[in-house]
């Protein structure tokens, strides 16, 4: 599903990703680890097209498809969703028209007709539930006055609407409580199926002890330096990072 | 533009007897005040040169237009209405629920005993010697609405002054008065809409509304420029604000030829509150021009003001916020924000915050923001498929909708909220057409 090929990537003027690889298929889990500043949420940006992050060499492969070639709207319409870890907040906007345009955006490019205002504030009180966030939040402005929890939450209640291909969770679990760690864990597991791939970048391996990961990555210095399975976060929560990077140097 | 001074002045209202001295005062005043140039510091950036060649000093021909379909109303509002077209009374009275201890009169229909309120408020509040149009409105006044709320009273029901302009054969002007007395601990609401029928327009309107707000009074009230972008349209809100007292204002205007506003509040008495929030929409070629001054001279008061505007194709928008704060008025505590967003390269706002402070303990902050639209935002939406003109239009609706969500009457909200959102609309289907 998705193919990463010697990724090097700029953020601004300065070198960020150098030469990463990385291979998704449908149905997997794959969760990224690494250092602070090792080059996660990059990773995360320029998979999703921000402004500033730009690609300088290498290939990104998306179901067949050339994703760097794609302008950000349609990256999320073909199926890729990136789910912030600081999510804007956008006042004056009510979530629910936001969540409406998204959706509506996303079956537009599937050939499918707006969805009946009536059936999407159904759907969207049930995602609501889902991920235990008060519908109220539907009328609130978009994030606006949000707590980090209820933040992230609202990512997860826009994956479930929007139903992508690929989710990449951009530091889905910092600053959630146990409780609301499980409420998001549960939520992706429920999106875990065998056409989707789920990308978890992290910084804790806690968040893994919720949602099982087929594969573990380490990067650091904007590449993937060691890949494994679950036994590797374990790993690396005992021993911290250093000494896979020496043992990579 | 001496002559179109001498021209205005000559310019005679078919007016009412009780009120000849006060339009011979007014004419007095208006005839000494030298017209503005773009040297005049409060004009600096408006030009009045549409009223240069004197055409618009013409009364409305047509009495009593009859628009009943047209008429554009705030549905929902459940409001005691008057109507006006080019300045003439239109329908009746619907003030069936009003409570006795609320006068709501025309002048020309105000009893004796009514004419010798008017009188002694009208005037007052709007400083002719320094308000130009106003004393041109003196001079021109015949007709206006009198509105008076007695100690106490609660009145739910808002009144409602809707003025619609509709096209003559010739260019012509209308002078529109309002005057409000809420006595002491009363309270009401009272909503100005301007509009027009939906042709081109050739008015010039020179509105003047007085707010006189005694000891623990409160007054919602709202000003609405809804006209037609040909209009000319010059106004003054002016608001004596006593004791206790609070006034929550809301204006709006969506932009057209000229909308001038000037708004006076002053803070006469400890422990008053102004809230002002404005917007303002100018594109096409128009101009919309608020000029605000909140003038503290006691202590204790507080005044919470937020502007915002976007300005698109060719449009203008100035505002100028002055918060003055006089020597003996401490422990005032005063914020001002002005908020701008420009759609077009050749936008153009001219924002001047003015913060004039003589006492030493006080607490207020002032600002103004010309920007673009945040571009975080912009990828957020887009990031969740939502394409780059829509995201913009969601952008700027959200900026402006976050003060119409403040509103207190939903049906006022829910009136001007289309209204908005149809603006972007609009200029959503224009930058998809020409993409």
């Amino acid at each position: 599903m998705l193919s990463i090929k010697d990724l090097r990537a700029n953020v601004g003027d300065k070198e960020i990703l150098k030469g990463l690889s990385l291979e998704v298929k449908a149905g997997e889990v794959h969760a990224i680890m690494g250092p602070n500043g090792s080059g996660k949420s990059t990773l995360g940006h320029v998979l999703a097209g921000r402004e500033n992050y730009e690609a300088t060499a290498g290939s990104v492969d998306f179901d067949g498809k050339n994703l760097l070639d794609m302008d950000i709207e349609e990256r999320s319409r073909e199926g890729l969703f990136l789910a912030f870890q600081y999510p804007v907040e956008i006042p004056g906007v009510s979530n629910m028209e936001f969540l409406k345009t998204a959706v509506d955006a996303v079956r537009e490019h599937r050939g499918m007709e707006p969805i009946d205002s009536v059936q999407f504030m159904k759907l969207a009180r049930e995602k609501c539930k889902a991920v235990n966030l008060d519908d109220q939040f539907l009328k609130r402005g978009v994030n606006e006055g949000f707590s980090g929890g209820e933040k992230k939450r609202n990512e997860l209640m826009q994956m479930m609407l929007l139903e992508p291909k690929l989710c990449i969770m951009d530091e889905t679990d910092s600053g959630l409580d146990i409780d609301a760690l499980q409420v998001v864990a549960e939520g992706v597991n429920a999106m875990r199926s065998e056409d989707r791939a789920i990308v978890l970048v992290t910084h804790y391996q806690r968040l893994l002890d919720y949602i099982k990961p087929d594969f573990v990555h380490v990067l650091s210095g904007g590449k993937i330096i060691k890949s494994g399975d679950r036994s590797l976060a374990l790993e690396l929560e005992e021993k911290g990072y250093g000494w896979i990077t020496k043992e990579v140097a | 533009m001496a002559a179109f001074t001498q021209q205005a002045a000559e310019l005679t209202p078919a007016g009412l007897n009780w009120l000849a001295d006060f339009n011979q005062r007014g004419r007095e005043r208006w005839k000494v005040t030298p017209f503005p140039t773009r040297k005049t510091e409060n004009w600096k950036y408006t030009s009045l040169q549409a009223l240069a060649d004197g055409s618009y000093l013409r009364w409305p021909q047509a009495k009593g237009a009859e628009l009943s379909e047209q008429v554009d109303a705030i549905e929902g509002l459940d409001a005691c209405a008057l109507i006006f077209v080019n300045g003439v009374f239109a329908e009746s009275l619907s003030c069936n629920n009003l409570p006795e201890s609320v006068e709501v009169v025309r002048f020309s229909q105000a009893n004796e005993s009514q004419q010798q309120a008017i009188l002694a408020k009208l005037g007052s509040i709007a400083d002719s010697e320094k308000h130009l149009f106003a004393a041109l409105n003196d001079s021109w006044l015949q007709e206006g609405v009198y509105l008076h709320v007695a100690k106490n009273a609660h009145v739910k029901q808002p009144i409602y002054i809707h003025h619609i302009t509709t096209p003559e054969a010739e260019n012509f002007a209308v002078n529109q008065r309002l005057l409000v007395h809420v006595e002491s601990s009363a309270e009401a609401t009272v909503v100005e809409h301007f509009s027009s029928t939906e042709e081109a327009q050739n008015c010039f309107t020179n509105a003047i509304t007085e707010l006189q707000l005694d000891a623990n009074a409160r007054l919602t009230h709202y000003h609405l420029h809804l006209e037609e972008e040909n209009t000319l349209h010059i106004g003054g809100v002016h608001v004596n604000l006593e004791r206790d007292a609070t006034l929550n204002s809301f204006m709006m205007s969506l932009g057209a030829n000229l909308q001038r506003t000037d708004v006076v509040v002053n803070h006469r008495g400890e422990g008053a509150h102004c809230g002002l929030n404005g917007i303002y929409l100018p594109n096409h070629k128009h101009t919309v021009d608020f000029h605000t001054c909140i003038e503290h001279a006691v202590p204790n008061c507080t005044t919470h003001e937020v502007f915002r505007g976007i300005i698109g194709d060719h449009g203008k928008a100035v505002f100028n916020g002055r918060i003055h704060i006089h020597q003996d008025a401490q422990k005032t505590v005063a914020d001002l924000s002005n908020k701008n967003l420009l759609t077009s390269h050749n936008a153009e706002v001219d924002t001047k915050p003015e913060l004039e402070i003589y006492a030493d303990d006080v607490k207020c902050s002032h600002g103004a923001t010309i920007a673009q639209l945040e571009e975080k935002a912009l990828y957020y939406l887009q990031s969740r498929g939502v394409d780059r003109e829509r995201a913009e239009i969601m952008l700027s609706f959200g900026f402006i909708n976050e003060l119409l969500e403040q509103l207190a009457h939903v049906p006022v909200r829910d009136y001007l909220t289309p209204l908005v959102s149809e603006l972007f609309e609009k200029k959503f289907d224009r930058a998809r057409a020409s993409a």
